[in-house]
């Protein structure tokens, strides 16, 4: 490796990750901060980057109290039933009483907007959910987020936060590097809003080969949103709360406008509706809650791999009557293209015209994340107003960590928020951050240059370490000293899957299996000290698979720790295979020590703030 | 694969490179030109494709599940602010879509907050946010909710 240039930016708020939240914490920022600087690190171009970088088809989050259809309140029933009683209801509330709000400048930046033909309100596909012509849903956020910061850096891939010296548990900022220039990048900042995304690929993934990049969440959505906080040493919450979609087969095409909009429905093989059967077993394992309406999510999934483990699959969807409709075949078709065109390229592939053909179904392999029907992240303070004492400590969505805030995916307990509720999210923690400068204001960050030095050093190592080892093969990837980032990606996963319930098991665990992954996840974390980059593109790899590891081992405590099957459909506790609301209804928290590497876990209460 | 890069179109631009989300697409070396150097972590997100202003980029569903002879073709005009698909399926059967993708001049409607008037130390303190509570739409402003009526760790 030859000489690493340094590039050293100060700055008053930093985001990292300018996805939806990060966009959002951007733009707001500037208005509550005037002569603050505001920072932008994205690991990619935020003009395509983050969950949204293909588009969106659908707003799922959006009230439309201007026409009372639902309330903040509704909001809270809804994601707290949907994740089976356990979110963070008081940063549900907050996020969903502002989301009006965003989605109004939404479509007054251009976002095209769906009306209903009758009422001219925004059509909707659900009770939730609007529609949207949303292809360049991304590049309009972006430009938003553009007109607000000072600096937009592009291609740095944040690894670690900057501690402050000067005060104990206080962030400082955040190092990287550029994944064209090689440049290392300080980033010192007195706040720093984490915006950076979920979880793929910890879980080994249907598709493998070639098509290993097809998974549902966005490929590079790196779990930097977990493991950032985590090395830290911030309180992570609900970190077993791993999602399973159904999706369309393969492409992982979406179902919710199949379902709420075009009332396409499922059927297994042999033609029959499978779900009420699985009615009594379901009631046996979670009690009252499979009478709730809507029907949690997982609650469906479980179902569908009953019926598919009993020998009924697979399952399709009925889509041969609606798509008699025109109309209904357009929004059928456009609802890929606008978000998984990937669906649109497998059915044209296998020439399956939903038409003549009902397309099939599937459960695809769990993902870790914070803003869809699960609620992974950082535990955060609530708004002054409406959280409880133990929810409340000062500053809206700041973590455990003085000075760090989270929007998106980063934040835990803030289920169903989707690309509208990151967006706001990203908006309350800008004017917390604000406020938390200003409170602030005469207290110096300090940074050593032997905090930044060795951090460079850990950086830049997979580089070095495979510059030291390539000559001792003649050629190849095979090497006794290094493993490429691609075979830890894989080792990984296959831990994940096979210990901790992937695809491969049925979802199913237990405590010797993640015991026995927790010690496998152990090992990787040692041979990752030996992971080999190639090139730069190879360094943002070997991160990546890094951040992914570190909030797997996290996914791995807290599942343990949860002694009961809260989810089945996401995942099952063999040992405990009920609902066990007497013991676990609360929230559970983490904490890894950074020196120790330790992990202690606990329980928070879970507050209804809504009947 | 993914995307794949037709020898004869690219001109070695590197928009692809821009813009891609994975950082995939490099510009091979030898030839000059783009090529996607990990087709396993690429999503089909197609914003090499929209970005190309070659047409070069193009498709080819993942090998492990989709059988060649398909094609997902789109043309993104933002000056339009139109996006159009064709889809033309194994069987030579073709499916054409059109959509708008913006409905404002690119940017312009976007505030610069900067020039907005600077909000007052009461707003600083408030729960509203920036066009609040203007942009809710609704006369009542923020909802808010009594905290005396939580209850703690409660079924329900």
């Amino acid at each position: 490796m030859g000489k690493i240039n340094t590039v050293f930016e100060e700055c008053d708020i930093l985001v990292v990750g300018g996805g939806m939240g990060g966009t959002g914490a951007a733009y707001e920022a500037r208005y509550w901060g005037r002569d603050l600087k505001i920072v932008v690190a994205e690991k990619a171009n935020i003009d395509r980057s983050g969950a949204v970088a293909q588009g969106l088809y659908a707003i799922n989050c959006y009230m439309g109290m201007q026409w009372d259809e639902n309330q903040p309140e509704d909001h809270v029933r809804y994601a707290r039933n949907d994740l089976m009683g356990m979110v963070r209801e008081d940063l549900a509330y907050d996020m969903a009483r502002h989301v009006d709000s965003t989605v109004h400048k939404f479509e007054e930046w251009g976002l095209p907007m769906m009306r209903d033909p009758e009422t001219g309100r925004y059509q909707r596909e659900g009770k939730w959910q609007i529609m949207i012509h949303g292809e360049s849903y991304k590049p309009i956020v972006a430009e938003a987020a553009r007109k607000s910061a000072d600096k937009i850096y592009n291609r740095i891939m944040i690894t670690h936060l900057l501690m402050d010296e000067n005060k104990p548990n206080r962030v400082g900022g955040a190092v990287g590097f550029n994944v064209r220039t090689g440049d290392f990048h300080i980033f010192k900042a007195k706040a720093v809003i984490v915006g950076a995304g979920g979880a793929s690929h910890i879980f080994k993934p249907r598709s493998v080969g070639e098509g290993m990049g097809r998974t549902w969440y966005a490929p590079w959505s790196s779990a930097s949103a977990y493991a950032l906080p985590i090395q830290a040493g911030a309180k992570m919450t609900q970190m077993e709360n791993r999602i399973v979609l159904c999706r369309f087969k393969d492409g992982y095409g979406p179902v919710g406008a199949y379902f709420l909009h075009l009332k396409t429905y499922t059927q297994n093989a042999y033609g029959e509706e499978y779900e009420s059967k699985w009615y009594d077993h379901t009631k046996a394992l979670v009690g009252e809650y499979i009478d709730h309406h809507p029907t949690p999510t997982c609650l469906r999934n479980h179902a569908f791999i009953e019926e598919t483990k009993a020998g009924r699959g697979p399952i399709y969807m009925v889509t041969k009557e609606a798509f008699q409709d025109p109309h209904k075949e357009t929004v059928g078709w456009e609802n890929f293209l606008g978000m998984t065109v990937s669906q649109a390229v497998v059915w044209a592939s296998q020439d399956i015209d939903p038409k003549y053909i009902n397309p099939e179904l599937t459960t695809s392999e769990p993902y870790v994340m914070g803003s869809h029907a699960t609620c992974s992240g950082a535990w955060a303070s609530g708004p002054e107003d409406i959280s409880p004492d133990e929810y409340y400590w000062g500053y809206n969505r700041m973590m455990t960590v003085d000075g760090l805030f989270g929007a998106g995916d980063a934040l835990g307990g803030t289920a169903h928020a989707f690309s509208s509720g990151s967006f706001t999210e990203g908006r309350l923690a800008a004017k917390a951050a604000v406020k938390y400068l200003k409170d602030y204001k005469n207290e110096d960050i300090k940074i050593s240059e032997k905090q930044t030095e060795d951090l460079k050093q850990i950086i830049y190592k997979p580089m070095e370490h495979y510059e030291t080892y390539r000559n001792e093969i003649v050629a190849g990837t095979v090497s006794p000293s290094y493993i490429l980032p691609i075979h830890g990606l894989q080792r990984l996963e296959k831990i994940m899957d096979e210990y901790a319930g992937g695809i491969s098991v049925n979802y199913m665990t237990n405590e010797p299996l993640l015991k026995r992954g927790l010690e496998l996840l152990g090992i990787l974390q040692e041979d990752l000290e030996s992971v080999g980059a190639e090139d730069l593109h190879q360094l943002q790899r070997a991160w990546e698979l890094k951040h992914r590891a570190i909030a797997s081992e996290s996914v791995v405590h807290h599942t343990l720790f949860r002694q009961e099957t809260r989810w089945p459909g996401y995942y099952y506790r063999g040992d405990h295979m009920q609902l066990d609301d007497d013991n676990w209804h609360c929230l559970t928290l983490s904490r890894r020590d950074p020196e120790s590497g330790e992990w202690t876990m606990e329980k928070a209460p879970v507050y209804h703030i809504v009947d | 694969m993914p995307t794949f890069v037709y020898m004869t179109r690219c001109d070695g631009c590197g928009h692809c490179v821009d813009i891609c989300p994975s950082d995939i697409m490099h510009i091979d070396k030898t030839y000059r030109r783009a090529v996607n150097i990990e087709p396993n972590f690429c999503w089909e997100c197609y914003s090499c494709v929209k970005a190309c202003p070659q047409n070069a980029i193009d498709v080819r569903g993942y090998a492990d599940f989709a059988p060649l002879g398909h094609s997902v073709r789109v043309l993104r005009e933002e000056e339009k602010g139109t996006i159009s698909w064709k889809i033309k399926f194994r069987d030579g059967r073709e499916k054409n879509f059109v959509s708008p993708i913006t409905t404002q001049p690119w940017g312009e409607k976007i505030p610069r907050l900067a020039d907005m008037d600077v909000p007052s130390e009461e707003d600083h303190n408030s729960q509203l946010l920036c066009h609040e509570p203007d942009a809710l739409n609704v006369e009542t402003g923020l909802p808010v909710i009594d905290k005396s009526k939580f209850k703690q760790g409660v079924y329900y």
